[in-house]
């Protein structure tokens, strides 16, 4: 155990970010480096964390704890353990990338941009490290606002309303999961005479079931369906990656939406077993809806970066399906699917973003034959829509497959629902790429486009290592996890007054 | 019966944050008939001056600990009051601050100003102090009679004199109210004293007289703190009055008000808590959406920010509903939240000008980041304070008071309050809109630069960030502050 590692990863962007700011604004290229120098160091102080992590132990390491607000039980308490620390390293890889991405399409207020970015870095981290509720909600909150003017000050067109949208659907959902935290707090406080915010505490009591408990989860659930998001909650989404910059949408699909899902994973199933199996045929039923009209409706979008918006919708569709099956390959199915989708789905956005950047238009009608006027970044394309799709060999095919193999042990019908969703991704993905890359060169500006420059391939390549690397030898990540996710699917068993069907 | 005739006894400490401001005052009177006669700045400093005075001798009285009470227990020092007194000083110092280079770029600047601000001081500062509902009136009108006036201060504005006239009418209707109230309680227990009130409560318990007492004089307060439905006045009287009496009316009043309001409930009128806390319930869940609602309409800075502090009486009023030391406490730590923020959100609008006049409207301040960088980051946190947003200190208030909602029980108020947070952030975060995401429209607001006022709203900013951060001994303190009112 190292101590001070994890709070030298949680706030080292944010350290940075301060010193950035005393740096004159007409340094611009001392920005752009500092804040991509300082993503860089943050990512190799992360990597000991998952050397040095024991996966086959499920219980909290590089823990640290100091206390805050001790009249309240509130304390400086991080930690990860199998289901955080592939988030935390998530994290740390994508923020450079976004960074590197943004290096020529942001030009107005760098300084601003890059200072925002850093600090959204430690907003995210802070999320995934909190191991206090109060803590947790002091990040998750925290980090709204710098998202918030990435998408409003360097977004597209309509982004004030894509900003604003973003914000309000975050807040209310946060919002009544505030009036939850209190109410567990305070029904824990009563009933065991310890007043603590402390997760593994209070994750350890066992909450009566009934109303009470149904309208906590249910006040959790809210939160974090909106930022998953779960059908019918996503209409933020699309909005929201649309206007946003590349690096936003890189960052806000890699892993904003993650912070929903791990709440479900961190907070619902161990706080509320009871309610996580009364709600889960509602959970399913939203899924499975979520996995087929996200992917339905991709396939008519025109807009390129819309497309793979909405197809995130169908693949956090799959994620919950597979954390609500409640059993060992649902849970980490859904949990390597979440690195998957941030891995794939970033990817992708940056190569839209790269294209955005050449052509000025997402539209897929202007585009066609793109193969032969830049071939590496067609076949790099390829990759990265193959692996989105569920090729096997490649990373989406190792959470989905997963996934499904739980679904099944749940019920025959929801896998062969779900399933649909994968047909209907290589509908949506092949047919895209089929009228972007194959085809005669239709517009005459795309004879003239470059192919990827060495920053791009910089960019690309880390994600790409990845991909190959999750599909090919996915024991590698899985390992870090199981022993966490069995412990904690044990604990909802001990918990929940049912049995599970495992 | 002969009269029993003694003279009370007459203990001076007891008053002396007070009278080191009113003395300060009566000097500021004096000074300005002696030269120089142009500038009157310097008796801002003079004014400072006393403040910081008063403020050293409420720390010193704090250090050497007791309570006291005076004048057969019509005044009291005891933690409570000297924790109002620290808020009322810095909320007092601060506007002093933003004032000293407001008044001379506004034309407003005069030697009365600074003595009437001083005398609104120690009339919030005795209004914490009151052990008798006599000196609640006394201090209460000694601080409403010199807000009346500054509000009033522009005297070629004709929305000045508008505001001066509303706020002056309607404040002599409320006070009214306020001694019908004292007087019904009067008749109902025989006596003004808070302890001998509360003990005539407990042993007859809440008659009809004393319950019509008790409504009245919640009017009257309604007024003051503007709940709603008596919160009409406050739009127009913070849009018309100069923008640093504004901040002081927003936060130093609303203190006062408090201040007076806790002690009567929880002391004098505790045997009929049962009664008023659920008409605050619902005074407090009508405040929080009357304020908010009408907050998303205005586009007129100030007139927001006069919603958007109804609303905050709305949350604080929660904390009353709950009760104990957990609510009160609560309450106290959010007056010094949202004294810091609200007059950092006031302060730099009073620093800000377009074409010569105060720049108020939400269109006035787009593109300001772009111009004023730092300003423009300085309002968007005192926004996002005002929002709840971690780790400011709004947030921490916000925090405190609806957990000892929750832990009082009240669940659906606090769904109520926190769905008003949620819709609240629309309106704060749509100023950081036009600073952070449009571009300036023609003439632009220009900054006064201001040594003074930069001070102040850096005072402010690190209150909210300390405050944030590091609540822990602060909400100590304001939690060790109302133990006396529960013995």
């Amino acid at each position: 155990m190292t101590p001070g590692l994890l709070s030298a990863v949680t706030f080292l962007p944010a350290l940075g970010a301060l010193a950035l700011v005393l740096v004159p604004r007409r340094l611009d290229v001392v920005h752009r480096a500092g804040a991509l120098a300082v993503a860089l160091l943050t990512f190799l102080t992360s990597i000991p964390l998952w050397i040095r992590f024991d996966g086959a132990r499920a219980d909290f390491q590089f823990e640290e704890v100091a206390r805050w607000m001790p009249s309240l039980g509130v304390s400086y308490h991080v930690g990860v353990d199998g289901i955080s620390l592939l988030l935390v390293l998530l994290t740390t890889l994508l923020t450079p990338i976004a960074l590197a991405s943004a290096w020529r399409a942001i030009e107005d207020r760098t300084k601003e941009f890059v200072v925002t970015m850093l600090l959204l870095e430690t907003g995210m981290l802070g999320v995934f490290v909190s191991l206090d509720l109060f803590l947790f909600f002091v990040f998750w909150e925290a980090m709204l606002i710098p998202m918030y003017l990435v998408i409003g000050v360097w977004g597209g067109a309509s982004r004030i309303y894509a900003a604003m949208k973003f914000v309000l659907y975050t807040m209310v959902g946060s919002a009544l999961m505030l009036v939850a935290i209190l109410a567990f707090y305070y029904q824990h406080g009563a009933a065991t005479g310890v007043y603590t915010f402390d997760v593994p505490t209070l994750a350890r009591w066992v909450l009566p079931s009934g109303l009470g408990q149904n309208l906590m989860f249910l006040a959790f659930a809210l939160a974090f369906a909106i930022k998953v998001p779960l059908f019918p909650f996503h209409t933020w989404l699309p909005d929201a990656h649309v206007e946003a910059p590349t690096a936003g949408s890189v960052i806000l699909a890699g892993v904003l939406l993650k912070m929903g899902t791990y709440g479900f994973l961190r907070f619902c199933l161990p706080f509320f077993p009871d309610a996580t199996l009364h709600f889960a045929p509602l959970v399913f039923a939203l899924a499975v809806i979520g996995i087929v009209y996200g992917a339905l409706v991709s396939t008519v979008q025109p807009d390129l970066k819309k497309l793979v918006a909405y197809s995130s919708v169908s693949h956090l569709g799959f994620v919950m399906l597979g954390l609500f099956t409640l059993n060992q390959q649902g849970l980490v199915g859904g949990l390597i699917q979440m690195i998957n989708h941030g891995l794939s789905t970033g990817a992708l956005f940056l190569m839209v973003g790269m294209i955005y950047e050449r052509r000025h238009t997402r539209l897929i009608a202007e585009f066609g034959g793109l193969w032969k006027v830049i071939p590496a970044f067609s076949a790099l394309f390829l990759v990265v829509v193959l692996s989105s799709l569920g090729l096997p060999g490649l990373n989406g095919f190792v959470g989905e497959f997963l996934i499904l193999v739980g679904a099944f042990q749940v019920s025959g019908w929801l896998a062969a629902a779900a399933t649909t969703g994968i047909i209907f991704a290589a509908v949506y993905l092949l047919w895209m790429y089929q009228r972007v890359v194959f085809g005669e060169i239709t517009r005459e500006e795309n004879r003239r486009l470059t192919d990827l420059c060495p920053r791009e391939w910089a960019v690309l390549a880390p994600l790409l290592v990845f991909i190959v690397w999750i599909g090919v030898y996915p024991a590698a990540f899985t390992g870090k996890t199981e022993a966490t996710i069995a412990a904690l699917l044990a604990q909802v068993e001990s918990k929940a007054s049912v049995a599970l069907t495992r | 019966m002969t009269p029993d005739f003694t003279i009370p006894q007459i203990t001076i400490s007891v008053l002396l944050p007070a009278l080191i401001v009113l003395g300060a005052g009566a000097l500021v009177l004096l000074l300005d008939l002696v030269p120089p006669r142009d500038s009157k700045t310097h008796l801002g400093g003079v004014a400072l001056a006393g403040i910081l005075a008063a403020l050293l001798a409420t720390v010193w009285l704090w250090l050497r600990g007791g309570d006291e009470r005076a004048f057969r227990d019509m005044v009291l020092l005891d933690g409570y009051a000297l924790f109002f007194d620290v808020v009322i000083c810095y909320a007092a110092a601060l506007v002093v601050m933003l004032s000293m280079d407001f008044l001379g770029r506004t034309g407003g600047e005069s030697g009365e100003y600074y003595a009437l601000v001083l005398f609104a001081t120690a009339g919030m500062m005795l209004m914490a102090s009151a052990g008798d509902l006599i000196v609640v009136f006394l201090s209460l009108e000694l601080m409403s009679l010199s807000l009346y006036v500054l509000a009033g201060l522009f005297k070629t504005r004709l929305t000045s004199g508008e505001a001066a006239m509303k706020y002056f009418l309607l404040g002599a209707f409320a006070t009214s109210f306020l001694l019908y109230g004292i007087a019904l309680i009067y008749g109902a227990t025989g006596s003004t004293n808070l302890d001998r009130i509360a003990a005539s409560v407990a042993a007859q318990g809440g008659d009809p007289l004393l319950l019509i007492g008790l409504g009245l004089l919640l009017v009257g307060f309604g007024f003051k703190i503007s709940s709603v439905p008596f919160h009409m006045w406050a739009p127009d009287v913070y849009e018309g009055a100069p923008t640093t009496i504004t901040a002081f009316i927003a936060t130093g009043s609303k203190a006062g008000a408090f201040a007076a309001l806790i002690r009567v409930l929880t002391v004098a009128l505790r045997g009929v808590q049962a009664d008023w806390s659920a008409l605050l319930w619902g005074v407090a869940a009508l405040t929080m959406t009357v304020g908010n609602v009408a907050a998303l309409a205005q586009s007129n800075l100030k007139r927001m920010l006069a919603y958007s502090s109804i609303a905050h009486v709305g949350y604080m009023l929660m904390g009353l509903v709950a009760g104990g030391a957990q609510g009160a406490g609560a309450v106290l730590f959010y007056l010094l939240a949202y004294t810091f923020t609200t007059i950092g959100a006031f302060g730099v609008i009073a620093l800000c000008a377009r074409a010569g006049e105060e720049a108020v409207e939400v269109g006035d301040y787009a593109g300001l980041a772009r111009r004023h960088p730092v300003l423009a980051a300085t309002l968007a946190l005192f926004l996002l304070s005002l929002i709840g947003i971690p780790p400011l200190a709004g947030f921490v208030a916000k925090f405190y008071l609806f957990g000892s909602a929750v832990r009082a029980g009240y669940v659906w108020l606090t769904v109520i309050a926190v769905l008003n947070s949620a819709v609240a952030a629309y309106y704060y975060l749509r100023v950081i809109v036009y600073m952070y995401m449009r571009e300036t429209e023609g003439e632009g607001v220009a900054v006064a630069p201001s040594l003074a006022g930069g001070l102040a709203l850096a005072i402010a900013l690190v209150g909210i960030v300390l405050l944030g951060v590091a609540p822990a001994p602060f909400a100590d303190l304001a939690q060790a502050a109302v133990a006396p009112l529960l013995r």
